[in-house]
């Protein structure tokens, strides 16, 4: 009887934490609006933009949402501090999604609950596929960061990025491999657990052909065994490669960088977007990254004037280098704040009816940012700006041209 | 709480208990379902709550069928989520096939559910043998292994189908590409390698998981408390005595453990099933593991704790929002806080006191025997 | 040639394996439990020596036991704090205990140092070169420390009278506890000694992978728990046995077979040794009594 009396007790918790869980709704995702962010601003006289970041803010993947959150709050703060868009302030609400598709699900629903009007995010791949659905269905604009699939704006009218696509990586490493360095054979190193690394080592590959580049070996890895990359860099050598082709995240290359030194193996290293960050990864040695090139969008060394401010503002307040993920963030909010104006939305409007809006401006204007000048997208929701070659001179990004 | 009923001779008033706790349970989660789908209708539950919902209804039934290997069958097994996976990814590639010839989504979901659990219990099957001659620690990292092996070698797999009927690709070397596939232009990718499953139609409803649910509350139940139910708890409390006796070892672990297996795979399609992009890397040891910590949160061998624990501990990391960055931090303290008040002497004479009903939820007492034989 | 850099890749892998699975297989042989949290601790072990070496300028060898005496107490009072109430609580209560402590662990780490990976230098480097192949001196130091952890090891658990009193415990608690020995004393000792052997065990694992974050740990932790097990879990030369030739097989796996499956090749092989001997390599196969 008395387990008949703590199940009843049971069901009645449970059932007194579904009830909890719909009473908090109203208030709780608010809080860490205030208390988290409180430098997002006080919303003036009630009315204001609501933006939702999603991103991973805890976890493997914590530096990239990190980033990305931390690059839109300084946006968000010069924008209110400078009377906010149409004279509205904006308020930003970033949720962590530890990069998990379902986490991700959850915390775009808990900012529906908020009332967010746009989304920056979700900033990595695989759960940035699975809200895309959601905010295709709800109607929603989304503008992704760092999702770089296509797969994430395929079918989807109000879902943009705000970094160049997987493909566009990928063939574009290879079409400046086979006009800089046609004799090159070229090793691929890719992570084959990971949506964004196989995705442009595909593409990669299949450019490749098209630029009689000669791939002499390809070698993987997975989360488990990034530890040691030995065994690759061996048969890369001896396979004959000049060149090897990193389309992974920066913290890998940075083992691949070091062991390969270790080794004394010393080909060209070609990384892409995911490589930049290496070189203010503390403690790095940087004499490891010496010649290597890196085709990226942003550089934190640019002398012009937003970026210097930017990178000052940053490294003042987190005590790091801006990464391109904070730059992408940054611009997210930026391009926003250009197509809320220019459509003269108001915060009072619901969230469809701006989405419409958006998706007329972005398809139409052009937008100059950290991470490009000029930039455009096109109706699939794909950003054209055109990926930066540059190397790695003393510690610093030097564009590839200069450097010759 | 304090009767302590252990022999024999106790043993048909204690069915007559089980009888009336397992009725309670269906009733719950009937009454749960009721609660929820009426609260939903009036528009009185959030988005985010009702966003997982289904996930909710796939941990349940994880939870219960790991319970049956853990707590009911007595062997630790720290790959359950390999099974999920076998089941998710079996049940995506036949939903999605079917998509053009089935227009009806209900019935596309069932036959996903069924050829999830199918495929799973085959693997169940082809595990099940080697592992179970192992005992205790041993067991357990066999399970760990394969789990991680189902996690690569899915992360290898490309499916696509067209009017052709299905074509797989096995990726053994890494070099193969969806293109390879050689798909007609009306041929659709449903798994890309490493790229996962991409496009899916989220046909997964709470409905469907409140069945599920269901289904297999019936099925684990009536095997728990059959004839084979009690050689398998027999096999579990004392394997040597159960076996001088004449219980088939072989036969009772590994019916205990393709059921599981089975289970785990129609939750699995489910869940695969509710979400548009899914990666073979989200069944990884972390969610084998999440999976575990329902069964022995709840209870081991009791079904309704496993309920239980699974819908509080999905929802509290989405209830700890508020607490930014210590978040999960947060969710670890509970977790050990949690622990320590269940199964400490010192804490739960303490905990007794101040709070009565936590004992009754996350009862772990008189477990002490099934715990040891776990690991024993 | 290339065979033998390959094997020397496996060596030194299976060397970093080897000095985590020590600590592990230490700590399982006394107190009986999975403790799922070493991985943390020596991922903690790898920032304060990291934060010792560059913060505090300290040199390398200081750091080092520096990192040794804060991960010996967090071992202590992580056992005290969390494992010691749990000790006649059933087996998989105090495994789930650990899973607690080791997300505690992880979150409390990158609250305290971020979540950015940090490049670890190397306490030691260079590589020794005989014509084309060269083994870099991390790795000679790894397997130096393995082998003299190992004899330490074996001769204080079996000569000092603490080690009596661990083997003891090993064998049966309550029977320990009448003939004097102090249990809970014992078994503190043991994570005491584990966790500083963590501490040492980072610093190799960061200097050999010359990167560190807060989730560094975990993956080492389940391969060396494979380590453990695949030598006979328990026994102190098995796991560094099981160390190396995971280390090895890993190596050729990727060199020889695939790439993307050398985890799976790794664990297949670990099922088929386990199915012929049942207790690993050198572990005791204990027939039950009735």
């Amino acid at each position: 009887m008395k387990k008949f009396i703590a199940l009843a007790m049971a069901l009645v918790m449970c059932l007194a934490l579904f009830a909890g869980c719909g009473q908090e709704s109203n208030t709780e995702p608010s809080t860490p609006a205030e208390s988290g962010t409180p430098e997002s601003g006080t919303p003036a006289e009630g009315a204001s933009f609501k933006f939702g970041v999603v991103g991973p803010l805890t976890g493997e993947n914590a530096i990239y949402g990190n980033a990305v959150a931390n690059g839109v709050q300084i946006a968000v703060e010069e924008i209110n501090a400078a009377g906010g868009i149409n004279g509205y302030q904006v308020e930003v609400s970033p949720q962590d999604d530890v990069s998990d598709g379902e986490t991700s699900v959850n915390a775009y629903n808990n900012l529906m609950d908020w009332g967010m009007q746009v989304l920056i995010g979700p900033v990595t791949t695989g759960p940035a596929i699975s809200v895309s659905t959601e905010v295709y269905n709800d109607r929603i604009f989304a503008l992704t960061p760092s999702a770089s699939s296509p797969d994430v704006v395929a079918g989807k009218d109000n879902m943009f990025q705000m970094c160049f696509s997987d493909p566009n990586q990928g063939s574009g490493a290879a079409t400046y491999m086979g006009s800089n360095m046609p004799d090159a054979k070229v090793a691929v190193i890719y992570r084959n657990d990971d949506q964004y690394s196989q995705g442009i080592r595909d593409t990669f590959v299949a450019e490749a052909e098209n630029q009689n580049l000669e791939v002499v070996y390809e070698g993987t890895f997975t989360v488990d065994t990034q530890a040691d990359f030995s065994v690759q860099l061996t048969a890369a050598q001896s396979a004959g490669a000049d060149v090897i082709f990193l389309p992974i995240y920066y913290q890998p290359a940075s083992v691949i960088l070091a062991q390969a030194d270790a080794m004394g193996y010393e080909p060209t290293f070609f990384g892409v977007d995911g490589m930049d960050g290496i070189l203010t990864m503390p403690n790095f040695d940087l004499s490891l990254a010496e010649g290597v090139m890196v085709l990226t969008p942003f550089s934190a060394d640019a002398t012009d004037e937003k970026t210097v401010n930017f990178v000052t503002e940053y490294n003042e307040r987190f005590g790091e280098t801006p990464n391109q993920f904070a730059a992408d963030g940054y611009d997210c909010v930026y391009a926003l704040k250009q197509a809320i104006e220019a459509a003269g939305c108001t915060p009072d409007m619901s969230y469809e009816d701006i989405c419409t809006a958006m998706i007329e401006q972005f398809t139409s204007m052009t937008f100059d940012g950290l991470t490009g000048t000029g930039m455009t997208w096109s109706t699939a929701g794909e950003v054209s700006k055109l990926p930066l070659a540059v190397v790695i001179q003393d510690g610093v990004y030097v564009s590839a041209e200069n450097a010759k | 709480m304090g009767k302590k009923i252990k022999s024999a001779a106790n043993r048909a008033p204690r069915l007559s208990k089980a009888a009336k706790i397992d009725y309670a349970t269906y009733l719950g989660v009937i009454l749960a379902f009721a609660v929820v789908t009426v609260l939903g209708s009036q528009g009185m539950l959030t988005r985010s709550f009702q966003g997982q919902l289904v996930p909710i209804c796939c941990y349940i039934v994880m939870a219960i069928s790991l319970n049956l290997t853990v707590g009911v069958l007595g062997e630790l097994s720290l790959g359950h989520a390999g099974f999920m996976s076998v089941g998710a990814f079996s049940g995506i590639v036949a939903a999605m096939s079917f998509q053009a010839s089935i227009p009806s989504e209900p019935v596309r979901l069932v036959i996903a559910l069924c050829v999830g659990a199918a495929c799973a219990a085959v693997t169940g099957l082809i595990v099940g043998v080697p592992v179970l001659r192992l005992r205790g620690d041993y067991l357990a990292i066999v399970t760990l292994a394969f789990g991680e092996i189902i996690k690569e070698l899915i992360n290898c797999l490309i499916v696509g189908h067209d009017e052709n009927g299905l074509h797989v690709i096995f990726n053994f070397d890494g070099s193969k590409t969806i293109s390879d596939l050689g798909l007609t232009e009306n041929g659709i990718e449903i798994i890309k390698g490493a790229q996962g499953a991409t496009g899916t139609d989220t046909i997964a409803s709470f409905t469907a998981g409140f069945i599920l649910i269901m289904i297999t509350l019936v099925i684990v139940l009536n095997l728990v408390r059959s004839r084979s139910g009690r050689a398998i708890m027999a096999l579990r409390d004392n394997r040597i005595a159960a076996e001088s006796v004449g219980i088939n070892v072989t036969k009772y672990k590994l019916m205990a453990f393709v059921t599981s297996a089975a289970l785990a795979g129609a939750a699995g399609a489910l869940y695969g099933l509710n979400f548009s992009n899914l990666g073979a890397s989200k069944f990884n040891f972390n969610t084998s593991i999440l999976i575990l910590v329902f069964v022995v949160l709840g209870g081991l061998g009791k079904i309704w704790g496993s309920i239980i624990a699974a819908t509080v501990l999905t929802i509290l990391p989405e209830a700890l929002r508020g607490f930014e960055d210590y978040r999960m931090l947060v969710y670890a303290i509970v977790l050990i806080l949690v622990m320590l008040a269940t199964n400490s002497p010192q804490a739960k004479a303490v905990f007794s006191r101040s709070v009565g009903g936590v004992k009754g939820i996350f009862a772990c007492k008189g477990n002490k025997a099934k715990g040891g034989a776990a690991n024993g | 040639m290339e065979f033998l850099s390959y094997l020397i890749s496996g060596v030194s892998l299976g060397s970093v394996y080897a000095i985590i699975a020590l600590g592990y297989t230490m700590v399982y042989g006394i107190a009986k439990m999975l403790n799922f949290a070493h991985g943390d601790v020596i991922m903690v072990g790898g920032y304060i020596s990291l934060l010792a070496m560059t913060s505090l300028g300290l040199p390398w060898p200081v750091a080092v036991i520096l990192a040794m005496v804060v991960c010996t107490v967090l071992g202590v009072v992580i056992e005290g704090l969390a494992y010691r109430p749990l000790r006649a609580a059933p087996s998989l209560a105090v495994l789930i205990t650990a899973i607690g402590v080791s997300y505690f662990l992880q979150n409390a780490a990158q609250l305290l140092w971020g979540a950015s990976p940090r490049a670890y230098t190397p306490i030691v480097s260079g590589a020794l070169s005989v014509g084309r192949l060269s083994i870099s001196y991390v790795s000679l130091m790894t397997i130096a420390v393995c082998i003299i952890v190992m004899i330490a090891l074996t001769v204080f658990t079996g000569k000092s009278k603490m080690g009596k009193a661990m083997r003891a415990c090993s064998e049966d608690k309550g029977a320990a506890q009448l003939m004097g020995i102090n249990v809970n004393r014992t078994i503190s000792l043991t994570f005491a000694i584990g966790s500083a052997l963590a501490a040492v065990a980072g610093v190799l694992l960061c200097s050999f992978n010359t990167s560190l974050m807060p989730t560094t740990g975990s993956m080492p932790g389940i391969k060396a728990f494979t380590a453990a097990v695949f030598g006979g879990i328990g026994s102190i030369p098995g796991a560094f046995l099981g160390g190396i030739l995971l280390g090895v097989i890993e190596a050729m796996a990727k060199a020889y077979i695939s790439t993307q499956l050398a985890n799976s090749i790794v664990f297949a092989v670990l099922i088929i040794m386990l199915l012929v001997r049942p207790a690993g390599l050198l572990g005791k196969f204990v027939p039950e009594k009735v």
